[in-house]
């Protein structure tokens, strides 16, 4: 006998199974947004919008209109979008070379003027779509492709801590969490509150999600989630950072 | 639509003003912008204006969110504009070349100021190149290159409209001079000129459920396979050549017993259309052609005025190193006649310049 998974009923089956290699965070984090968008009943007002880079694989994901921009470029879209239409709840989905690095600029100003967005950044320690480099947020001897001989910090310096930065350039209205796909449950709870704290008409929103990528790190299945687990959430640590929702974390 | 100018009326004011006024008149709903001069009065105009008409601003971080607020207030359905120059302008080119791929309806207005690089805060026609052909694609835009605050005005509201009838992104290419001199104008609302405006519409987040009232949106920038890209590219090229003949503005005088054809554009025309006139007088045969439309260019017109006037040279006249005349060269291949040049890159022309030149050269 086939049981068929649950699916979110906001995910847009035509696309399915989605595109993201085996052993990617990718699926869980859609799977948890999806889940938070049917919970919400914001399907028809959602704008999906992805960065480039392997969070493009999920532009059509959902049964929710979507839009495709330039690497670095979701955050200005977005907020271009919300602040033509208050009533939408946009979502910008980017990974953490998009949010952290190229398109760094427009992530804490939109933080700093407290844009009234979604912003739910990936973070699997390198650009995966483009072959596995170096990224802002590649843990301290990390091997990647240009840094063949691990990331040294006095050559590139240290990791990105986006949720802790953020939380310096936001006021108390903003919503700042660092999730991780290891803890499903929490995840979720993470990004549906930073949706809520959109619809409420709060503020500025974000969740950043460890993820694996283990394509590019070569690793087998228990070596992923040693990475996750020991190496990154060490280095990351996961919680709610801001919750003006008055609903912190149980 | 609100009325913000009310019955039509004389103006002395800068170019920059007379973009918001227009801009106004026209309905545009939202400016993103970044300060960088010659433009920047636009943006302070609109600032104190746009609030006691219900419209909107954004001072975003950079240009280049600039533009991509501007993509995405269009594609929710919003008349959306911006204004730059210069770096300003080459930081855009990568939201314009987005609108060009989603042909969304962006309206920016570039006041060119000297380049290369930073270049001067002034003056130039160097932004030509880079207007009508700038980022990684075709150049799927139309650019309208003004003389006069007069045109400025009436581009702005024609811009609008381009933009949303055709959907691709349409530049009013003016300079610093334009931006920063006053001179008279009449100003008005499109709808007393019988002008009707372009209702703008959201390409995503209408109205209804999805799946019982309507289709979901995904809207597609990047492609697998080479095919599908090369599918829309040929289908948005096929449908800029379609709409040419409904673009094309140019303007000309004096050519049919010319024996030498000045070609300028913008603010560099004022100069040939007074020299031509002195030429006249001095009864050299002068004759004087002028693109507005830089994308798409005047190309059979001028082909027809070379080959009417039977003119033995043609002078080109700009305040860039050939920007101008690259483009004509481009669109003008196989014409025999020699083409004379007065390129003077990021400084001004006047008449005396050009007689001076039409004089050496016949």
């Amino acid at each position: 006998m086939t049981v068929s998974p649950a699916v979110p009923k906001s995910w847009y089956l035509p696309s399915k199974p989605h595109k993201f290699c085996p052993g990617c965070g990718h699926g869980i984090v859609l799977k948890a947004l999806g889940e938070a968008i049917d919970e919400l009943d914001i399907q028809d007002k959602t704008i999906f919008g992805c960065d480039i880079g392997c969070s493009l694989l999920s532009w059509d994901f959902f049964n929710c209109d979507s839009t495709q921009t330039h690497h670095g470029r979701t955050t200005p879209v977005m907020v271009g979008i919300k602040r033509s239409r208050p009533e939408l709840v946009t979502i910008g989905y980017m990974g953490d070379g998009g949010g952290y690095s190229i398109g760094s600029q427009h992530l804490l100003n939109a933080a700093v003027r407290n844009e009234r967005v979604t912003l739910i950044l990936v973070n699997n320690t390198n650009y995966g779509m483009t072959g596995g480099q170096m990224a802002p947020t590649t843990l301290p001897g990390q091997k990647t492709e240009t840094t063949p001989y691990g990331r040294d910090p006095d050559v590139t310096g240290y990791p990105t801590k986006g949720p802790e930065f953020l939380s310096a350039l936001t006021q108390d209205d903003a919503y700042i969490a660092r999730a991780t796909v290891s803890n499903y449950r929490q995840l979720k709870r993470f990004i549906k509150n930073a949706l809520c704290n959109q619809i409420e008409g709060n503020g500025f929103s974000f969740v950043e999600v460890l993820s694996t990528c283990p394509t590019n790190w070569r690793t087998n299945a228990q070596q992923t989630l040693h990475f996750l687990e020991d190496e990154m959430e060490k280095y990351f640590p996961v919680g709610e950072l801001k919750n003006p929702l008055g609903k912190g974390d149980k | 639509m609100q009325s913000t100018i009310g019955e039509s009326k004389k103006a002395f004011m800068t170019g920059n003003e007379t973009v918001t006024w227009a801009a106004l008149a026209a309905g545009a709903e939202v400016m993103f912008g970044y300060p960088i001069t010659p433009q920047n009065e636009v943006m302070h105009y609109w600032t104190r204006l746009a609030p006691k008409f219900g419209r909107e601003f954004l001072q975003t971080e950079d240009e280049i969110s600039a533009g991509f607020t501007v993509c995405g207030a269009v594609q929710a359905g919003k008349k959306a504009f911006t204004a730059t120059a210069g770096p300003g302008n080459v930081l855009m080119q990568e939201p314009f070349g987005m609108a060009e791929a989603m042909r969304l309806p962006l309206v920016a207005v570039i006041q060119q100021r000297g380049g290369p690089s930073s270049g001067t805060v002034v003056y130039s026609q160097q932004e030509v190149t880079l207007t009508t052909y700038g980022g990684n694609g075709e150049g799927n835009r139309i650019v309208y290159s003004t003389a006069t605050h007069q045109e400025i005005f009436d581009y702005v509201i024609k811009g609008f409209n381009s933009a949303w009838k055709y959907r691709f992104p349409t530049f009013i290419l003016g300079d610093g001079y334009q931006a920063k001199m006053r001179e008279p104008l009449t100003i008005y609302e499109p709808q007393e000129r019988g002008i009707e405006m372009v209702t703008p519409y959201p390409l995503i987040g209408k109205a209804g459920h999805i799946g019982a009232d309507r289709e979901v949106q995904h809207l597609c920038n990047i492609y697998s396979l080479e095919e599908e890209l090369y599918d829309v590219v040929m289908q948005h090229a096929a449908e800029y050549e379609r709409i040419i003949p409904e673009l094309v503005e140019y303007e000309q005088k004096e050519c049919d017993d010319a024996e030498i054809i000045i070609v300028s554009h913008g603010v560099v025309s004022r100069a040939a259309d007074d020299a031509v006139k002195l030429l006249r007088d001095q009864g050299i045969k002068a004759g004087y052609f002028r693109p507005i439309t830089l994308r798409p260019f005047p190309e059979q017109q001028l082909r027809d005025t070379i080959a009417k006037s039977g003119a033995k040279k043609m002078l080109v006249a700009e305040s860039a190193y050939g920007q101008l005349f690259r483009l004509i060269r481009q669109e003008i291949y196989g014409e025999t006649i020699p083409i004379e040049t007065l390129l003077m890159p990021g400084v001004g022309i006047i008449d005396y310049d050009i007689m001076t030149k039409v004089k050496s050269i016949l």
